[in-house]
């Protein structure tokens, strides 16, 4: 029944409009009417643009509304010096705490197997999902005037609420998990032959860590680092808690910001956030560009 | 993993390193909350409740979770929609718009909160027309909602992103050859198979808006029983020196929050499960 | 149901994967399309499906235009490579899909729906896995409830994408046999696409030996191994010995030397002498086409297989029977009992 029919099926106008229409269709298995494609690209792009870009122009048409130069002198008061300087410093004491950390915690995690290990990555992540103002609440628990170590710290004659210290301690707290979630999945994927490898060439365990482990994972570092200080700059709630707002001296960049607005000093507050904003888009980029570092450097894996 | 195996590990610096861990973990982490929850115990039973029961913390924590759910929910719908264009369509500014999707985790979020309430205040750029139609935002709950879905956008986007980056172009092919239309299969092949990855999205969007801070409280107006939230209330009990009632509050806090770390790990497990073995 | 398709082409880009395509495929056969990955096989299947489309030619399905129809109305069993079964969905729900999404009008209820899926999943032997899902069931299990899925439809004609490619040899061996008995019980007209010359000429009764998006032969699965029509077939298909030749003068020439080998007909030029391995006769030296000398011998069941190095220099493996015993370093004539030509 079969030699006949090809032959006998001419192509009528008809049938040319239905394959037309049919290849016109041909991609809607995997894909939508041109209409409903263009209604979700519109739809999804005014959602970010209102979102998420207006604020961000917004900061900076705030910041600049009046002129160029009150945004500078806005910079330049003495307050907006020392609440940068403050933040500098804090943001270099918990990255630098959390680094250290991140990696012996990655070492330990990523490179050997013992049990409880998921439960000990979720003890890690737990910063992540505590409210900031928790975060800050629980050092204030532990160190202030009723706090369970206030009277020995106060006989003692040490400060660390409302200082400095307490400061650096709820913004550890919350940076916690930064970098060490940037390192062990990377650490795992690498797994241990290369440092086996070095170990039984006679390396010790620090030149095997420093010489193998450390040039493997140094984008990774780099991606840790950059994040935990985004947020450690930019942490607001913790250390509002903690900081007991003393102008000039326990205020760091987004309290000044807090404190400016309330002030209705707006042009003051919008040029310090407008730093804290070019801070949050300079880490993105530079997040875009190690994503690539960190993507090539996956070695095709044969499965 | 036993003894045995322990010992024969071959790399060194197992002690050490998690000796380190267990420390700086204990100290930073572990012990401050156990002092939160050791607080906590300080009150009765009785004690608790009435904190908890009083007409201004329970306004204050429906007000976090109620909106927080609220916003996760348009997170959700949202979220789905921004993935769905980043991922399978073609446009001009696709990859700017792909990084711009990170900002709300990357902006301090104090400035968030000056910049959303300057916006969306009654002479702000999209307040003043808002204004026009009746609508007020800044410095109502809906101020709150606001910034809660600002602040949660990503959380969606970057969880279901790789899924449906990674869903089988096979899957679809096959409903189709078996006579399925393209709503059958997004509503009954494409939308399961990203359902854990959409829930845990919701979960950590929502448990991100219940705790935040910064951003909310500028627009909020703080007025108390209709636009405080619960870590406002915490902040104001603190300098009030009523460290028992913000104990109390932060502790259910964070019994939610752990709670929702827990059933978002089952989920992944959940997940996981189910992608075959090639 | 027949299918045919004529001067199919279709690129990707710069790459052809269909370079002028015609097949017919009559009411109720087994058709193997075979050839090295690239060959444009696959994508012959899926424009036949309707999930690509050609950039020009045609394709018939029982003598309808298929080009006219997308993949949802053509009703066409298609079994992916990697199966695609419905992760989330149990198994009975898989086979259950394509009745579920039929239009209202036509749907069938509840009741029939579960009688339907009942008969497949006995068809292909699982109806004990039913409540099971996708991630529960071995490769070999996935594979027959793919293939239940697509029968469901009640496919007018049945494509199969590298239906044994993911599984291990031994379930392959098992599934290929009960591919065919089921393809006998059930008569639908099918095409499957492989790599695997094994799997192509014990499973089809048609095999279409593809190459560069090209169609090199179709034939028995005896017509493409006996009497390959080209230089690629037979190298492609079956263990050969590739030797180059020389046409000249109405003889064949190996390094200039001619060989006691029949020209007649072939056109002049370098071309290939084919042979299979077991078609070269072993013989005391000086009485073939070829001398050479043995360099390794090893033993396959029935058969021993000795590397040998002609006079020319060329190494050749053969296949022996074990009645005379090979050793390494003896000298022996060669003379194929078959063999063929292709110029080019």
């Amino acid at each position: 029944m079969t030699m006949q029919i090809a032959d006998s099926v001419p192509l009528s106008a008809s049938d040319a409009k239905a394959r037309a229409q049919a290849a016109a269709a041909r991609d809607n298995l995997r894909t939508e009417p041109r209409a409903v494609r263009i209604t979700i690209i519109a739809l999804a792009m005014i959602f970010l643009t209102v979102f998420v870009v207006l604020p961000l122009v917004v900061v900076f048409a705030q910041a600049f509304s009046r002129g160029i130069v009150a945004y500078l002198a806005a910079l330049a008061e003495p307050e907006a010096l020392a609440a940068i300087r403050l933040t500098l410093l804090v943001a270099a004491i918990s990255v630098g705490l959390n680094l250290v950390f991140g990696l012996v915690a990655a070492w330990a995690i990523a490179k050997f197997d013992f049990p409880g290990k998921t439960f000990l990555i979720t003890l890690i992540d737990l910063p992540f999902s505590v409210s900031p103002v928790i975060s800050g609440l629980v050092f204030v628990l532990l160190f202030g005037a009723q706090g369970y170590f206030g009277s020995w710290l106060r006989d003692h004659d040490i400060q660390i609420l409302f200082a400095v210290p307490g400061i650096a301690l709820a913004t550890t707290f919350v940076t916690f998990p930064f970098v060490a979630r940037a390192l062990i999945p990377l650490m795992q994927e690498q797994g241990t032959q290369e440092e086996e490898a070095a170990i039984s060439l006679g390396a010790s365990g620090l030149q095997t860590f420093f010489r193998v482990t450390l040039p493997n994972i140094k984008w990774g570092v780099l991606y840790g680092v950059l994040l935990c200080n985004a947020r450690a700059m930019g942490e607001f709630g913790a250390v509002s808690v903690v900081s007991g707002h003393i102008r000039g001296e326990t205020n760091t960049m987004p309290l000044l910001v807090e404190i400016l607005y309330n002030e209705y000093q707006f042009v003051a507050a919008f040029a310090i956030a407008s730093l804290l904003a070019m801070l949050a888009l300079i880490t993105l980029i530079v997040k875009t560009v190690l994503e690539r570092h960190l993507d090539e450097g996956q070695e095709p894996s044969d499965h | 993993m036993s003894a045995v195996a322990a010992r024969r590990r071959t790399l060194p610096g197992f002690g050490l390193t998690m000796g380190l861990t267990l420390t700086w973990l204990s100290v930073i982490i572990l012990i401050p909350l156990a002092g939160l929850f050791l607080k906590s115990l300080e009150l009765s039973p009785e004690q608790f409740w009435n904190i908890l029961s009083s007409r201004r913390t329970l306004n204050a924590l429906r007000v976090s979770f109620g909106l927080a759910f609220a916003a996760a929910c348009v997170n959700l719908v949202m979220g789905s929609i921004i993935v769905w264009a980043l991922v399978r369509y073609r446009f001009p500014g696709r990859r700017l718009f792909d990084a711009i999707v990170d900002v709300p985790f990357a902006l301090p979020t104090a400035v968030a909160g000056v910049a959303l309430t300057a916006l969306f205040a009654e002479k702000g750029w999209l307040g003043a027309p808002l204004a026009a139609l009746g609508i007020k935002v800044a410095f109502t709950p809906v101020g709150i909602f606001v910034a809660m879905i600002f602040i949660g956008i990503p959380f969606v986007v970057r969880t279901v992103q790789p899924v449906l980056q990674d869903l089988d172009p096979e899957i679809e092919e096959a409903a189709g050859s078996l006579g399925a239309s393209r709503w059958q299969t997004i509503i009954r092949v494409i939308l399961p198979s990203l359902a854990p990855a959409l829930l845990t999205g919701l979960a950590l969007a929502f448990a991100r808006a219940v705790g935040e801070y910064g951003s909310v409280i500028f627009i909020a107006g703080n007025l108390p029983n209709v636009s405080e939230i619960a870590p406002l209330l915490i902040v104001i009990r603190l300098s009030e020196f009523r460290y028992a009632d913000a104990t109390a509050i932060a502790v259910v806090m964070l019994v939610v929050s752990f709670v929702i770390i827990f059933a978002v790990n089952r989920l992944q497990r959940w997940a996981q499960s189910r992608i075959p073995a090639r | 149901m027949t299918i045919e398709v004529r001067n199919l082409v279709k690129s990707f880009g710069s790459f052809k994967a269909l370079d002028g395509v015609d097949l017919k495929v009559d009411s109720g056969e087994l058709v193997a399309l075979l050839g090295p990955s690239g060959s444009g096989k696959t994508t012959l299947l899926r424009i036949v499906a309707g999930l690509d489309w050609p950039d020009s030619g045609e394709v018939f399905i029982n003598g309808e235009d298929a080009l006219a129809q997308g993949a949802r109305e053509r009703h066409v069993g298609f079994v992916f490579q990697h199966y695609a079964l419905f992760r989330h969905m149990t198994v009975f729900e898989n086979v259950a899909f394509g009745l579920r999404v039929q239009p209202r009008a036509v749907r069938k209820d509840e009741a029939a729906i579960r009688v339907r899926v009942k008969e497949l999943l006995d068809l292909v032997q699982l109806d004990w896995l039913a409540d099971r899902y996708p991630s529960q069931l071995s490769g070999g299990q996935r594979q027959r409830i793919a293939l239940a899925r697509a029968l469901a439809i009640e496919p007018r004609i049945l494509l199969l994408d590298e239906p044994f490619g993911a599984l291990d040899a031994k379930v392959r061996k098992e599934l290929r046999k009960w591919l065919r008995s089921l393809h006998h019980e059930i008569h639908v007209t099918s095409i499957f696409v492989t790599h695997d010359q094994e799997e192509a000429l014990e499973v089809a009764n048609r095999v279409v030996v593809m190459d560069k998006g090209r169609i090199e032969q179709i034939g028995s699965p005896d017509d493409v191994y006996e009497s390959p029509a080209s230089a690629f077939v037979h190298g492609f298909i079956g263990e050969s010995i590739e030797l180059p030749v020389q046409v000249e003068g109405g003889a064949v020439r190996l390094d200039g030397r001619p060989l006691a080998l029949a020209a007649d007909g072939l056109a002049p030029g370098a071309s290939k002498l084919f042979v299979r391995r077991h078609d070269m006769l072993v013989g005391p030296p000086g009485s073939g086409a070829f001398e050479g000398a043995v360099r390794h011998v090893r033993n396959f069941g029935p058969v021993q297989r000795a590397e040998v190095t002609l006079s020319g220099g060329q190494t050749i493996e053969i296949d022996a029977p074990r009645d005379k015993e090979l050793r390494a370093g003896d000298t022996i004539g060669l003379e194929p009992r078959r063999y063929r030509i292709f110029g080019g």
